[in-house]
């Protein structure tokens, strides 16, 4: 396939956000864990009156869950949604077009 | 609970005959093995979100947690937060190519562009290892659970489960199996927030007064990290790429993303999912840490169940028995709802993917492929029931954990490569999933979880073994091994039709049925 199909294209720019998000998570989460393991004195301080910083942070690890998931949605929404409709509208436009069915 | 609660059994029957009826609705619109497996295609992503979340939030993850955070504080919130971070990994990687390229089951897709039978074959042992050993943890609990709860017989119980169970899948396959999700996510969510509600009221809907108090009465450690749950750092580390991964790699939440109409709808149904989920993780805090304080940790381990009765407890003390009894009978529903969906993905594989593709070569008839799914829905079932029997008293906490680690080193990384690695072959595919699915088994059999914890072998001497594995969690070292093996096999013996497939994969992958239209492709675009 030649390298200029879009298709091609939309796919590489999907999976490189795919990949840089999935990184990301990996990275909160892996760092929260080791946190856990290795920062017990760290994650013990306590913010104020009941909240200790690993409690929060265990609960900013959700959150981050759901903002990394909106940011994707946002991007597949708006941008990758509309380079695929217009992928799809060209291809639908080069079979058509030969078959000569204009009026 | 000494006794049985008859409101908890009136809530459950009223729980049971609502779901059979929507049973019965569904067998009638249930005639073709889309519908038997996919719902007909015809779910929203909306409700989807939802079934999903009622698929994966099991018994474990509301009453283990609740009991979990309640005696250990802080350490299980671990849990709360891993099992919530495989959902953006679906999202990103997973949920629309497999949409895309699929038609009822993860092997669709691992053996898109390779050869059909040896694929297929190999899918179906990384999903019936995951199914078999997940159902176990769910019908162990389910009879442990209900005879807390209700004060039947465990083999009574676990019988009535199985049943029940069939029924759904049996007569009412993927539709009256997502609506018995449906109903049940929303009990659990709307049950679970009531009960927060209900405790935060007692200290100014201020969790950080909760807490305070927890810390109060029991010391101050119960806000920090402990070493109960996180023993060590590669074990953490290990059992966090289990949650992580595993989720992406458990059958029964893929096969979900064939029942709405396209990639889209399962986009919105992951968000959806994680959503609800998190928000449930998120009130988990405040009822393991609600029942830390106003049930207490004496009465929680006093109740049997190893802390599983912390929320049914908690339950009583803010809301009386009649509460008591709806969320005893919520905690039923949820595996209800769990095991039908095992048993569905567990019935696709063996007949859709073996029987169908690998038995038939991909010709069957409508008729015999519902046929050959019920049955294999039927020998699950039953499967099920015995194994429950069988390993009732036993020590069954590794067996999720174990569930995890297979789905995250058998099934991720074949469905990983096979959806964006060109050169993925065959035999790459074949060994990643075996030898994923093997080096977990051995490694947990050699680690000091079977060793220690089961065969009650003593640690210093087990450790001294050439053969002992030190972690508690094989998944760091079976999951890279799956994946270097798929790499090396198929960079040893390349495949080149898998790897001229592979611009079909790419393009299906993002346009789904609309691949067909235009170059270069020259098939007309079928009417589906």
């Amino acid at each position: 396939m030649s390298t200029t199909d879009p298709i091609h294209a939309i796919a590489t720019k999907r999976w490189t956000i795919a990949l840089i998000l999935s990184v990301l998570m990996l990275v909160i989460y892996l760092g929260f864990i080791l946190l856990v393991a290795f920062g017990k004195g760290l994650l013990s301080i306590l913010l104020t009156q009941g909240l200790s910083l690993g409690i929060l942070l265990g609960a900013l690890t959700i959150v981050s869950c759901w903002i990394l998931s909106l940011i994707y949605v946002f991007w597949a929404n708006r941008s990758y949604d509309a380079a695929v409709a217009q992928a799809i509208a060209q291809a639908v436009a080069r079979t058509t077009t030969p078959a000569g069915r204009k009026p | 609970m000494s006794g049985s609660n008859p409101l908890a059994i009136l809530f459950f029957f009223v729980f049971i005959a609502l779901t059979l009826v929507i049973t019965y609705w569904a067998a009638k619109r249930t005639k073709t093995t889309e519908h038997f497996y996919a719902a007909g295609h015809g779910v929203t992503g909306f409700q989807n979100g939802l079934a999903l979340a009622g698929d994966y939030m099991s018994a474990a993850s509301f009453l283990g947690i609740a009991g979990l955070v309640a005696l250990n504080g802080f350490d299980g919130l671990i849990y709360s937060t891993g099992w919530l971070v495989g959902w953006p990994i679906i999202l990103f990687l997973i949920a629309e190519p497999l949409r895309n390229l699929g038609k009822y089951t993860f092997s669709d897709v691992v053996a898109y562009r390779l050869q059909q039978r040896p694929v297929r074959i190999a899918a179906v042992i990384g999903t019936m290892a995951v199914v078999l050993t997940y159902l176990i943890a769910q019908m162990v609990g389910a009879g442990t659970l209900v005879k807390l709860l209700f004060n039947l017989d465990y083999t009574l119980a676990v019988i009535i489960v199985g049943i029940v169970m069939m029924t759904y899948v049996l007569f009412g396959g993927m539709l009256a199996t997502t609506w018995v999700q449906i109903i049940k996510a929303c009990l659990l969510l709307g049950g679970a927030v009531v009960l927060a509600v209900l405790v935060l009221a007692q200290f100014g809907f201020n969790p950080m007064a909760l807490f305070a108090k927890a810390a109060e009465l029991n010391g101050k450690q119960v806000l920090e990290p402990g070493t109960k749950v996180v023993t060590g750092a590669w074990d953490a580390v290990s059992l966090g790429l289990a949650l992580m991964f595993g989720t992406a790699g458990l059958p029964h939440i893929l096969m979900r993303f064939y029942t709405v109409p396209d990639a889209k709808q399962a986009r919105i149904s992951v968000v959806w999912a994680t959503i609800w989920i998190g928000g449930f993780y998120l009130i988990t805090f405040v009822l393991g840490f609600g029942a830390m304080v106003l049930v207490g940790m004496k009465e929680v381990v006093g109740a049997g169940g190893g802390g599983n009765m912390a929320a049914p407890l908690l339950a009583n003390a803010v809301g009386g028995s009649a509460f008591f009894g709806f969320i005893c009978a919520v905690a039923f529903a949820t595996i209800l709802a769990v095991v039908a969906g095992l048993t569905l993905s567990g019935a696709a594989a063996l007949s859709h993917d073996i029987w169908v593709n690998v038995v038939k070569g991909g010709q069957a008839s409508e008729r015999e492929q519902l046929q050959v799914a019920r049955v294999a829905a039927v020998i699950l079932g039953v499967c099920a029931i015995v194994l429950g029997i069988v390993f009732q008293g036993q020590n069954i906490a590794y067996m999720v954990g174990l569930t995890f680690s297979i789905a995250a080193s058998a099934n991720f990384p074949a469905l990983i490569m096979a959806i964006f690695w060109r050169r993925f072959t065959t035999w790459g595919a074949v060994t990643a999933i075996v030898l994923g699915t093997v080096s977990t088994l051995v490694l947990l059999y050699c680690g000091p979880t079977i060793q220690v914890d089961i065969l009650k072998n003593d640690i210093a001497e087990v450790s001294k073994q050439w053969w002992y594995f030190p972690l508690k969690n094989p998944c760091i070292i079976t999951m890279t091994l799956s994946f270097l093996s798929g790499i090396v096999v198929s960079l040893l013996m390349p495949e080149p039709a898998a790897e001229a497939g592979f611009a079909e994969v790419e393009r299906r992958a993002i346009l789904g049925a609309l691949a067909e239209l235009g170059p270069p492709a020259t098939k007309p675009a079928p009417a589906e």
